[in-house]
């Protein structure tokens, strides 16, 4: 806290003033986003049975779930917020760390896993330097697995920023995603 | 909404059509190896060639062969195209006037087609889903109609009783007995729930259902309803399935505008309404006590039964939960008879089952039989068995819940008894062929991997069993397992399967069970003797 304070205090006026409007900036969107949470929480009646559409539209709103989103939430519902933890640490869907800006899913279900798809993943693990699970540390892309996308006809898959790709050898895939790295 | 008005929508929608229909399939499957480009491109050939008039381009759910995909069918000609790419569209269309398509020919004599018996997917691929008037011109909603004008609750439920119809979703219960069940019930709140979670890995069969003919499960829901008197149903489905929401959240709102859901639907005194629950990533949850923990925005945790839904569900409430596939029955069945469906199939198990044919196999896709057909039928004759001359090694059925049937076997008939008596089961209609090259125990360990992920952590003998179970299987395949060890994973499995508290932990087990039935040589080869241990110590990779 006292090195930011040290860092401002060395700041020109000008960029000062540059900063302060950033973080207005930033204060509005989040507030925004609270917004519209707090729109959905209402359109359910502030039931506590819709706890999982209401963690669902804040995950879409914010990305992930983030402390001061699931007090917010609890908040919200009147439930302890144990219980708001103990859902979005049940579901596999539902994530406390934000993603990379880029996603990978490569689908692990059978259908996949016979003809390659664990094998794939092995692979993109090495190419991309990130575990299953992991983002790289730049931030750039999260490596997922997925349990089955039910795109069992087009196996091995993968779904990259939401579009599904099938029968991927590992060169294309690398290729694909090398593709929206580059963008 | 009446009757004439809706007979009324029909024969407008049949008015409209174009003699000649282009079907392009837009389900998941297809769009994603790029068929929405490819119905554009049909569209500017018809436009192109100024034959707006006679030829129509839609885009239908699922074809079902979806390993050939991208599929465009032209009818009535009967013409299927494989694999087309949006460069072969003008020669298509120009094919419908004597030119040459570039675009691969299907054969629609193949046993993939000729052994298939359509009656949940009926109109899968051959209606858009995005359209209710499609559905309603292929005789959709007039199901409805017939029990609330004609049928007594008590009729519909007997209709089903004599149908045969069994639990689609894996379980094969009766479904006439717990809508029975359920009817039986006091009356006040009832809810009808759809099961939707499919988390069966390798299993796709309700999804292509929900892509492709959403308003089949509204109508099969809301008949449910009516014959157990319920006015509120949900349907369950998975997050993974953004399509399926999609089409269903678009139904919905179509059948509400129509009247078809919502109050005194047809001028009667039913109402039902219905509402989607999405959700979070979690295979338990297909588990009905799961499931309704979830629907209430709980964790899915399952509960002991009794009570069953049917006396104690949703929010305390008689509950009816049947899976996709049980509802996609329910129209037909009151359409053309109880009797008529029980014609069909064998005498364990009536009419059709969906299967989704994947793994080491030359077709793959989504096949309809009549119960009774042969596993060999179904692997080597529609699926033509495996690629590159290759031999199949056994069919799995029933995902982490069943077994695998070895090739020896498959002469087996699909059917609830038959399967059971081999050690696995019906499942929900996940069918995988894997061939010589596939280790048994790397799938025994790759099921139990998915279930150590996947126990809800609620009972010990699931949560820890898992665990022991799949560390057996590791060391097993690093050859760091000694027989003890190999005869620890069999009791052990016995021990989750007698104790756990759900289904999950009960049938966890059984593809190992399965596969030591009848693979137990190739865990028999990874096995050392306590002494070879000792001498050559391996390093320890888990």
């Amino acid at each position: 806290m006292s090195l930011q304070n040290q860092s401002t205090a060395t700041l020109t006026p000008e960029q000062k003033k540059a900063a302060d409007s950033a973080d207005k900036a930033k204060k509005k969107e989040s507030d925004r986003r609270f917004k519209s949470l707090e729109m959905t929480m209402k359109r359910h009646h502030y039931q506590a049975d819709a706890l999982i559409e209401v963690l669902h539209k804040a995950q879409d709103t914010f990305g992930y779930l983030e402390e001061d989103v699931l007090r917010y939430v609890a908040q919200g519902l009147k439930l302890p917020l144990s219980r708001v933890y103990g859902v979005a640490t049940f579901y596999h869907l539902f994530t406390l760390k934000p993603n990379g800006a880029h996603t990978c899913v490569v689908c692990l279900g059978t259908a996949c896993h016979v003809k390659g798809g664990s094998q794939l993943l092995a692979e993109l693990e090495d190419e991309l330097g990130v575990k299953v699970g992991e983002t790289a540390e730049d931030g750039s892309i999260s490596l997922l697995g997925a349990r089955c996308i039910g795109a069992c006809g087009l196996a091995p898959a993968i779904v990259l920023d939401g579009a599904v790709c099938g029968k991927q050898s590992t060169d294309e895939a690398i290729d694909r995603i090398r593709g929206v790295l580059a963008q | 909404m009446d009757i004439t008005e809706l007979r009324g929508i029909a024969e407008e929608e049949r008015q409209r059509r174009r003699p000649i229909r282009v079907r392009c399939c837009t389900a998941a499957g297809c769009l994603s190896s790029s068929s929405g480009a490819v119905k554009n491109a049909l569209q500017a050939a018809v436009e192109q060639a100024n034959l707006e008039g006679s030829i129509e381009v839609c885009s239908v759910g699922c074809m079902s062969f979806c390993g050939r995909g991208p599929l465009v069918q032209v009818d009535p000609a009967g013409i299927l195209y494989e694999e087309v790419k949006p460069e072969d569209a003008p020669s298509i269309i120009e094919a419908i006037n004597g030119g040459t398509a570039t675009a691969i020919e299907g054969d629609l004599g193949h046993p993939f087609w000729s052994r298939q018996q359509p009656i949940v997917l009926e109109n899968s691929g051959r209606i858009n889903p995005e359209r209710i008037e499609d559905y309603i011109a292929v005789g959709g909603y007039e199901a409805l109609h017939q029990v609330l004008t004609d049928m007594s609750p008590a009729d519909v439920v007997e209709e089903v009783k004599k149908s045969g119809l069994r639990g689609r979703g894996g379980g094969g219960y009766p479904t006439g007995l717990k809508w029975a069940t359920v009817a039986k019930m006091p009356p006040g709140q009832k809810y009808v729930v759809c099961n939707a979670d499919e988390g069966d890995p390798g299993a796709f069969m309700d999804r292509s259902i929900l892509e492709s003919d959403p308003h089949r499960i509204l109508e099969g829901m809301a008949i449910a309803g009516y014959a157990i008197g319920a006015n509120h149903g949900f349907i369950y489905i998975r997050a993974e399935y953004p399509l399926a929401i999609k089409n269903l959240r678009k139904a919905i709102q179509q059948a509400k505008k129509y009247e078809l859901l919502g109050s005194q639907v047809f001028q009667s005194g039913f109402d039902f309404k219905i509402d989607i629950r999405i959700g979070a990533g979690a295979f338990v949850c297909g588990e009905e006590t799961a499931l309704m923990n979830s629907i209430q925005g709980g964790r899915g945790n399952p509960r002991p039964r009794p009570p069953y839904p049917a006396a104690s569900g949703l929010w305390g409430c008689p509950t009816l939960i049947n899976n996709v596939e049980t509802y996609a029955n329910i129209a037909p069945i009151i359409r053309n008879g109880g009797d008529w469906y029980a014609s069909i199939g064998t005498e364990d198990s009536k009419g059709t089952k969906v299967f989704a044919l994947t793994g080491k196999i030359n077709n793959t896709g989504l096949i309809e039989v009549p119960m009774g057909t042969t596993l060999r039928q179904i692997v080597e004759e529609m699926g033509g068995g495996v690629p590159d001359e290759g031999k199949i090694k056994a069919v799995q059925t029933g995902g982490p819940s069943g077994g695998c049937v070895p090739a020896e076997l498959l002469d087996t008939p699909v059917e609830y008894g038959s399967l059971q008596k081999l050690g696995t089961i019906m499942g929900s209609g996940g069918m995988i062929v894997m061939d010589e090259t596939t280790s048994m125990v790397e799938i025994a360990r790759f099921y139990m991997e998915f279930c150590r992920g996947e126990t809800c952590g609620k009972c010990v003998p699931c949560r820890t069993g898992t665990v022991q179970l799949y560390a057996l299987l590791n060391k097993i395949m690093n050859g760091e397992a000694t027989q003890a060890d190999l005869d620890l994973l069999e009791s052990l499995s016995y021990m989750v399967k007698e104790m756990s508290l759900c289904g999950l932990g009960q049938t966890a087990p059984n593809p190992v069970l399965s596969t030591l039935q009848y693979f137990k040589q190739e865990y028999l080869d990874l096995l050392k003797s306590p002494a070879e241990l000792k001498s050559h110590p391996v390093a320890t990779t888990q």
